[in-house]
């Protein structure tokens, strides 16, 4: 299964509509939607947290986040 | 001719799209610092001039991505924007947006837009347009969105005037107007059901309130109670605002289509190579223990002076004041009570103001994220979050105003255990009970010969405190239980160099704040201090009469004879007596009852620990009056054993005491504030008392 935390540096995923009940609804506000382009910027040193690349927001979240939130490429 | 009535403006926006420093142009010195009734979120105001005679009040509301809140500072903006009847509700929103990231700002208008009060939008970093390879439709996007629109670069003071204009405009033609209709897109009935319930107040309005369980007092109370039939059906209003959310980004999706375009190729910057540096895994962490390093190092050095100043000054304006005024009670309670008592707090300013300077620049320009980001896995451990950095890079300033930099962490229990162990950190009132206590105890020698022992114990006594702090973080993570439902996002914001405005601002509200939260806390205590320490039972009241009698036909000079009588009234008086009853519970940490009264005293805060002692020793020395704290201190002999009073292992053990107790009235305070609750101040006052207790009756008796 691909998610956001199975990405690999400078990798872009799609956010797929399934992910939509998992995904607060604070980060659905801050543009991290289904049907987007999701980008994995940086990965901090000890491989948590994650730092993305959503609809224009650079955000860091926490791997458990992540993984939960699937995608599909391209 | 009278002036007509200020219009009402709220200033609402993203963080770090440079809302504060358009508040900062468009209000400049005019701007006040107030509280929201019940909560201790700032509110900042100021006043602005628009044409002729007219003025507008502007309300900075704190930064949000949504008026859904998630924090009690994003809940005042809701708060502010439903509450048609409050005196402060808005005549105009003022809606802050960052160019390059029209999108996600734009979903924050849409909801402000759908309350339908009167809107203006200001694009912020307008200048930037060109460098970043953005192309912008103002005057389509202007009709979509039914607002008028006006490009600013708040930092160049550009536009500033644009918006003063626009927010004149926009009172006299109402474009109030909703911009996204929620109802039938998601569920038709069901939102004709809702707005059925009141005519008086919008569809958006409503959904608010039993989305988000705040009801406003202009809400009937039949009508609150069908609202809140609506909220029984849980799982349906989450879906619902999930459904929200994505038809908002799908309608401002389709306007910027047309509107908004961004050439990809220029937009490559300097962000993700600064990110590489900064989030590197060895240079990232060198660069941040590296700053760390300077704070700490312009906390001491570029304090000393000033501090020393104020000092000098007080006991200055002490002894001036004696010498004006008539003796009597009232002079006592202004020279011993009072001016100590301020200036016990204008002593801090200094080091305060220069962490809070350092604190500022490092969030102005986005680096403190990365220490968030970079931080974030190893707080983890200790049951804290990434945020929980700068309350603990705080507290070695103060407690009370790191206890408040907490309210940025998400999650309940992380934020609960960073307030707690906070105060285990070397906090500047702790400074100079230790610097006092090391040049007495400490011999004045070189660690393999270029090593101060006296500096190395005191670097020692800063890292205890930080240990002492993460390991009981980790205790705590693994005892309490505490729901905690939320999770961590932190926004990454583009690298900005500080504009010396908003800092200087930030650095003088914050410091302001402190002197008049934690002042009157330390002040008040103080006089408290000074009453017992000047008054007692009817032995105090005797106390002189019997020495005279003890003392009549010696042949004593009257100076001793003066000594005497304070120290009998110090010994008698209300302090006296709780310093000699705690006297048989310390003995076994080597104190005294004279140690004690220093104890107690310390609640109003540590480092009056020093000035209560030079009180008791002065009040007892035999000596002239010119020598110092110290010199009397060293002096001060213990009858039981016939040696120094403080010797190595009282001095130790005090050492630890204050590097463990919760002697700190405002902190508790505070604590007492932002947790709700006397519970969790006093598992702190107690489980800090208890360990520092232990740990000192350890340290005494390993040194004896």
């Amino acid at each position: 299964m691909n998610t956001i935390a199975t990405l690999s540096k400078g990798e872009i995923g799609i956010i797929s509509e399934e992910s939509l009940d998992v995904i607060p609804l604070k980060l659905l506000e801050m543009g991290c939607l289904p049907g987007v382009e999701v980008e994995l910027l940086q990965v901090a040193p000890l491989k948590d947290p994650l730092y993305i690349c959503v609809n224009g927001s650079h955000l860091a979240i926490r791997k458990e986040m992540a993984s939960q939130i699937k995608i599909t490429f391209n | 001719m009278e002036n007509p009535k200020p219009i009402k403006v709220a200033l609402i926006g993203n963080p770090n799209t440079g809302k504060t420093s358009l508040f900062n142009q468009l209000t400049g010195l005019t701007q006040k610092v107030g509280n929201y009734p019940g909560v201790t979120v700032d509110k900042k105001q100021g006043t602005c001039r628009l044409s002729g005679n007219k003025t507008a009040i502007i309300t900075d509301l704190p930064g949000t991505y949504s008026i859904n809140p998630t924090s009690v500072d994003e809940s005042i903006v809701l708060t502010s924007l439903l509450n048609t009847s409050d005196a402060n509700f808005p005549d105009v929103i003022v809606v802050v947006a960052d160019i390059e990231n029209l999108k996600r700002n734009l979903f924050l208008f849409s909801q402000v837009k759908d309350l339908e009060i009167p809107i203006v939008l200001a694009i912020n970093m307008a200048d930037q347009i060109e460098r970043k390879g953005i192309s912008i439709d103002i005057e389509t996007l202007q009709k979509e969105l039914q607002t008028e629109i006006v490009l600013i670069s708040a930092r160049k003071k550009q536009g500033i005037d644009k918006v003063k204009n626009a927010i004149e405009n926009c009172i006299s033609v109402s474009s109030a107007k909703p911009l996204c209709s929620i109802n039938h897109k998601i569920d038709e009935d069901y939102f004709k059901k809702l707005k059925g319930i009141s005519d008086n107040h919008t569809l958006y309005e409503l959904w608010l309130m039993i989305t988000q369980n705040n009801f406003p007092d202009t809400l009937l109370s039949a009508e609150k109670r069908k609202l809140q039939e609506f909220m029984q059906d849980v799982s349906k209003v989450k879906r619902y605002q999930h459904k929200e959310t994505i038809h908002r980004y799908k309608q401002i999706n389709d306007i910027l289509k047309t509107t908004y375009k961004v050439d990809q190729s220029k937009a490559k910057d300097l962000r993700g190579k600064l990110d590489r540096v900064f989030t590197h895994k060895i240079f990232g962490y060198v660069i941040f223990f590296g700053i760390l390093l300077l704070i700490f190092q312009s906390i001491f050095d570029w304090s000393s002076a000033p501090m020393d100043f104020i000092d000098g000054q007080f006991a200055n304006l002490g002894e001036f004041v004696k010498v004006q005024m008539n003796p009597g009670v009232l002079t006592d309670l202004i020279t011993d009570g009072i001016i100590p008592g301020i200036g016990g707090v204008i002593i801090f300013i200094p080091q305060i103001a220069i962490l809070f300077l350092f604190v500022a620049v490092l969030e102005e320009t986005g680096y403190m994220s990365r220490v968030v980001f970079l931080m974030d896995k190893i707080m983890r451990r200790y049951g804290m979050s990434g945020k929980s950095v700068i309350p603990l890079i705080s507290g070695t300033a103060c407690a009370i105003p790191a206890v408040m930099a907490t309210r940025t962490i998400s999650g309940w229990k992380e934020r609960l255990i960073t307030i707690l162990v906070t105060p285990f950190t070397t906090c500047s009132a702790r400074l100079p009970v230790y610097a006092i206590l090391i040049s007495l105890v400490i011999p004045d020698k070189k660690l393999f010969g270029f090593f101060s022992l006296q500096g190395f114990t005191l670097l020692s006594l800063y890292a205890l405190g930080f240990l002492t702090a993460m390991v009981s973080a980790f205790l705590l993570h693994k005892t309490l239980k505490v729901k905690s439902s939320s999770f961590f996002v932190a926004e990454m914001p583009n690298y900005k160099l500080p504009s010396l405005k908003n800092v200087i601002f930030d650095v003088l509200e914050k410091t302001k704040a402190f002197v008049l939260g934690a002042g009157k806390i330390i002040l008040a205590i103080s006089v408290v201090l000074w009453f017992l320490a000047s008054n007692g039972p009817q032995s105090y009241t005797d106390s002189e009469k019997n020495i005279r009698e003890n003392v009549a036909n010696k042949n004593i000079s009257p100076d001793v004879i003066q000594q005497k009588i304070a120290a009998a009234k110090l010994e008698n008086s209300y302090i006296g007596i709780m310093g000699k009853s705690i006297e048989p519970a310390i003995k076994p940490l080597g104190y005294d009852w004279k140690i004690g009264i220093a104890l107690i005293s310390s609640f109003a805060a540590r480092e009056v620990f020093v000035g209560t002692l030079a009180t008791i020793y002065s009040v007892e020395s035999d000596d002239d009056d010119t020598s110092t704290i110290k010199e009397r201190m060293r002096a001060e002999m213990n009858p039981d054993t016939g040696k120094k009073r403080f010797d190595l292992p009282v001095g130790m053990s005090l050492l630890i005491f204050y590097a463990f107790a919760m002697q700190c009235m405002g902190t508790l305070a505070i604590v007492k504030r932002e947790t709700k609750s006397w519970k969790w101040p006093m598992i702190q006052l107690f489980g800090m008392g208890a360990l520092a207790y232990i740990a000192s009756f350890i340290t005494f008796t390993i040194f004896s």
